[in-house]
């Protein structure tokens, strides 16, 4: 056990050089979350089919991860998903969103991404890299089971070669059901 | 016994026999007395006249701290809170009184106890604990938390570590300033008592914390059974696609009850819709605020708890609690206390800090070599990051190809072109250790 006062005292008796030096640091100190950020990105393994930008390479907070995935339903298309990292990381999962419109059935017309890592089953062990790896996973096995689009999920489901023609046909910049997909073919 | 006798110049107003019941406990020496403790009317003016505690949350908890830690005789006590008082705060947050609402939780909070409780000299900040620096938190001996948020917890935890200097040769460590933690959740509660750097602190154990309740995505867009799906669909899912008060994304605010009332509607048609029923007004407030019932009884016995660990951390009179107990009253009462490990990894205190003595003309280039080749660094691909007044900078990270791209020009460059400066600390992460080194800077002419 310590004993706060003489503690205190001996505090008080370095004086001027022990608030000094502290004062050189202050408002510099790189807060946990940054640590962590910085150590993820850092550490990042990028599979070939995965590539980040950082707009500002400054702000490792806010960057976007592309997707090209080499084999499945989704070969030759380029999907981009924003993340976003919050004060609270890794307590609380990045907000992450696809920025490409996309006819799969675990992502909706909006870009909202159902992948239980992002959000019921996200843990601070997980980190970028694990979620990478759980949205290329998506485009290789997409899951019918939780649909996030119903109407995809329900064509996966009845009859995959149509599926297949569907992807392919919004991949290459086409409608299904009314809805436009902007292409996305590298 | 006579009290006062010991007692010695204290402002007038006390009561009789105000001081009988510490005198007993600090003026003599007990079976579970620590030993550091010195029994004597000194340890009783530390309380009164000396002690500068600082009370984090002037809510449920800082309401009990604050009347606690009075009446149990300290004076000097500052309390932080940026938070105004609402009518639903009335039922436990005693301090307040309904023409209260809408004023500062801290000022008011303070302003009762100094009125109620003779020579407390409580002073309230209405603001963030960021907007307040080392210097600030350093005037205190112990820091007591009554936070309902983790964001805050960790930024506090944060800043005592950094007012921790090591002790060099086996000294203890100098301006080590403890956290009392508190927190309450309905029936469930905890106590903690953190030693910044020599136990377990906030970010040694932050999986603790229970995770936010989160439904799958898909569950709430395709599948509702709860009420709640059908809420968090219309807070998650339509929101962001109507934008219903306009403007440039508006967020929600859990406040504002038009925000309220939108998603209410929303929310209640979907279920009407897939035959759920329990979505109400109030229950969609709670869940967009993620309101979890705070329930009185918790708060008093949690404060409690806290209360007496300032007690005996500021006069030594017995063993502190080591160094969390948790409680829980929905069935009957449970509590259990235990000794959480301090976290070799853990990125706030077992950060490794190392100084070095560098020629600010040597350049980015000349600083990555030396952190490669040098013996007692040997490191394989070092990213670097610092923090140049207060804004984040990425000096060089080779792994990312597109931050390398855009940082390589800086390899060239000189450590002061930069804008490093001595104190400058760099953030080095490397594949050779699980958490990233923290490099102060010593440059040279």
């Amino acid at each position: 056990m310590l004993n706060l006062f003489s503690l205190k005292n001996e505090q008080k008796e370095q004086g001027g050089d022990g608030s000094g030096s502290g004062g050189a640091t202050k408002g510099k100190k790189n807060s946990a979350a940054q640590l962590r950020i910085t150590k993820d990105i850092n550490e990042l393994e990028l599979p070939k089919t995965c590539r980040t930008e950082f707009p500002d390479p400054d702000d490792l907070l806010n960057f976007k991860l592309l997707i090209s995935p080499d084999e499945g339903f989704y070969r030759g298309g380029r999907f981009t998903f924003s993340f976003k990292i919050g004060p609270n990381y890794p307590h609380e999962p990045p907000k992450t969103k696809c920025l490409t419109k996309v006819y799969h059935p675990n992502i909706d017309l909006d870009g909202n991404v159902c992948l239980n890592i992002l959000r019921e089953d996200w843990k601070p062990v997980l980190t970028i890299n694990s979620i990478v790896y759980g949205l290329q996973y998506l485009f290789l096995e997409p899951n019918p089971e939780d649909p996030l689009n119903k109407e995809a999920a329900n064509e996966l489901q009845a009859n995959r070669r149509l599926f297949e023609q569907n992807v392919h046909r919004t991949m290459r910049g086409g409608s299904i059901n009314g809805v436009y997909f902007e292409r996305c073919l590298k | 016994m006579e009290v006062d006798s010991n007692g010695h110049g204290h402002t007038g107003g006390d009561w009789p026999n105000r001081w009988s019941h510490l005198s007993q406990v600090l003026t003599r020496k007990g079976p579970f007395s620590h030993p550091n403790f010195q029994a004597g009317p000194e340890t009783l003016s530390l309380v009164r006249d000396m002690v500068r505690l600082c009370i984090i949350g002037a809510g449920g908890l800082g309401c009990e701290l604050l009347k606690n830690l009075a009446y149990m005789g300290f004076r000097n006590m500052h309390v932080i809170d940026m938070d105004t008082i609402d009518v639903s705060n009335l039922n436990r947050q005693f301090l307040f009184r309904p023409n209260d609402v809408g004023k500062f939780k801290a000022e008011v909070a303070a302003d009762f106890i100094n009125r109620r409780i003779p020579g407390a000299n409580v002073k309230a900040h209405n603001g963030m604990i960021q907007d307040f620096d080392e210097d600030f938190y350093r005037q205190f001996h112990v820091i007591i938390c009554g936070l309902d948020s983790i964001v805050a917890r960790r930024w506090i935890n944060g800043m005592v570590l950094s007012l921790v200097t090591p002790g060099e040769d086996g000294q203890p460590p100098t301006g080590v300033i403890p956290i009392i933690d508190g927190g309450t959740e309905g029936f469930k509660g905890h106590a903690r008592v953190i030693l910044p750097g020599m136990t377990a602190c906030i970010e040694c154990t932050l999986d603790l914390y229970p995770p936010q309740v989160n439904f799958p995505l898909c569950t709430i867009a395709h599948t509702p059974r709860l009420p709640e799906h059908c809420i968090e669909y219309a807070r998650i899912l339509l929101w962001p696609k109507e934008n219903p008060f306009g403007g440039e994304e508006t967020s929600i605010d859990g406040d504002d009850p038009n925000h309220i009332s939108w998603i209410y509607e929303k929310a209640l048609e979907r279920a009407n819709h897939y035959h759920i029923t329990g979505v109400t007004h109030r229950l969609t407030q709670g869940v967009v605020k993620r309101i979890i019932p705070a329930v009185a009884s918790t708060n008093a016995v949690i404060a409690a708890v806290c209360a007496m660990e300032t007690f005996k951390l500021t006069t030594s009179c017995a063993d502190p609690l080591n160094n969390y107990m948790m409680f829980n009253d929905s069935e009957g009462i449970y509590s259990y206390a235990y000794e959480a490990e301090k976290n070799e990894k853990c990125l706030a205190c077992s950060r490794r800090t190392q100084t070095l003595n560098f020629g600010k003309t040597k350049k980015l280039q000349d600083l990555i070599e030396y952190l490669v080749n040098q013996a007692s660094f040997q490191m394989k691909n070092p990213g670097l990051t610092t923090n140049i007044e207060g804004k984040n900078k990425t000096l060089y990270m080779p792994n990312v190809a597109s931050i390398e791209a855009a940082t390589r020009h800086n390899l060239k460059k000189t450590l002061d072109e930069l804008g490093l400066t001595s104190g400058s600390e760099l953030v080095v992460a490397d594949s050779t250790s699980p958490r990233p080194l923290i490099v102060k800077l010593n440059l040279e002419d």
